[in-house]
């Protein structure tokens, strides 16, 4: 009854707010989709923290730093949507270090040169944009509205990618390099961001039928493929991938096989970057508690003094 | 598990003259962080003129469950609506 109402409510389009009723199962599969959001936007600091202090010019560390404190803002509205279906913030921070919550695996890859700030713009980004857009119309309205937000600013995460890799791509015979090396090492991290195949993604059904996801994996990862190829010929650069080519007849790139082996060695900790990934988290959350005791201990004071 | 920090609700006025209009939320152990917070979170291009921030625990909210009900009484009073009244033939500006 409750959930046959439910289920009209996400057919005629309006949103669910938090204090509507749900069924377990969608609050259940919220809670894991938008909690590794948030942790992703928070991991995904690191990666690129790793250049700010290197950055090729003031211009383009002021642009990093940028970027990098609008990805915290990102973790931050994800954790309060998150909240608003009643697990607590230190719970969410508790199961991405007991490694009960995951986050994106492309941020256990390493940054090796300043090309590597170019393909995350551009193609981690990319990849993250097309999924959010579609996510604006997620039937839980506290999501929905944090992907609107965050929809905003990450434009100028893209742009600021790309136009890091086209001056590269157009500098010397070794920048060039860096900038290819680059694609060729996030290329497929990047597609496969958009998760398993739909055929081998159990929870898509109820994604759908619940409207929390509006595309599959599948739709998203071809729409980011669409749109990509032709920004790598301009800036004459080569997606690593022999079969990429346009089918008429689908009126989309065809591509080659995502090495699934290593996307599931990653996701279940072995890729190059996790342990350093949460040990860097835990320790940033560790050394900032005495700041979290003074604080709660000055407004306490303060209030004491109030009455 | 340390305990949770308090919720506070943010409000942002555009710019003068305009309503101020929730958000979303911050941590903040007091009123002056949860400002600055708000400030750091939600306003870092130019999005305000002034911030509220509200502790959560102190909204009330109506349910939604009841809302036929709550707001009931205004569906039968069609006299609150200007086009409830006849004007004559030939009135302007009214
Ligand atoms: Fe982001
Ligand atoms: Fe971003």
């Amino acid at each position: 009854m409750l959930e046959e109402s439910f289920q009209e409510q996400i057919d005629a389009e309006r949103k669910i707010e938090p204090k509507d009723w749900m069924p377990d199962d969608y609050r259940k599969h919220l809670i894991r989709q938008m909690s590794q959001h948030a942790h992703s936007e928070v991991i995904g600091m690191q990666p690129e923290g790793n250049w700010i202090t290197r950055a090729p010019s003031l211009r383009a560390k002021m642009i990093l730093l940028a970027k990098v404190q609008d990805e915290a803002g990102h973790g931050l509205y994800l954790y309060s949507a998150t909240e608003t279906l009643g697990i607590s913030r230190e719970e969410l921070v508790q199961q991405l270090h007991e490694e009960k919550a995951k986050y994106s695996s492309i941020f256990n890859y390493p940054t090796l040169s300043w090309a590597d700030m170019g393909a995350i713009g551009w193609l981690v980004d990319g990849a993250a944009i097309v999924n959010q857009v579609s996510l604006q119309r997620t039937s839980y309205g506290p999501y929905s509205r944090a992907m609107v937000k965050i929809c905003k600013e990450e434009s100028f995460h893209q742009r600021q990618g790309y136009e890091i890799m086209a001056e590269m791509a157009k500098g010397t015979a070794e920048q060039k390099e860096m900038a290819q090396d680059a694609l060729n090492r996030f290329w497929w991290p990047s597609i496969m961001m958009f998760g398993p195949q739909d055929s081998d993604s159990p929870r898509t059904g109820n994604a759908m039928k619940w409207k929390i996801k509006r595309q599959t994996n599948d739709e998203l990862r071809q729409s980011f493929i669409d749109k990509t190829v032709g920004q790598a010929e301009v800036i004459g650069l080569t997606i690593p991938d022999p079969d990429l080519k346009w089918n008429e007849d689908r009126g989309h790139y065809d591509f080659g096989e995502m090495n699934w082996e290593e996307f599931w060695s990653v996701v279940n900790g072995n890729g190059p970057c996790n342990k350093q990934r949460l040990a860097h988290h835990k320790k940033a959350h560790d050394d900032g508690e005495w700041v979290r005791n003074a604080a709660k201990e000055y407004a306490r004071k303060q209030e004491l003094l109030l009455n | 598990m340390a305990e949770n920090e308090t919720v506070w609700e943010v409000f942002i006025q555009s710019k003068n003259g305009l309503a101020h209009k929730h958000v979303g939320n911050v941590h903040a152990a007091d009123k002056v962080m949860a400002l600055e917070n708000a400030r750091e979170l939600y306003t870092r291009r130019n999005e305000g003129s002034c911030i509220w921030v509200v502790k959560a625990s102190e909204i009330v909210s109506s349910e939604t469950e009841d809302s036929e009900a709550f707001f009931d009484p205004s569906n039968d009073k069609m006299y609150r609506h200007p086009t409830f009244y006849n004007m004559p033939e030939g009135s302007k500006h009214i």
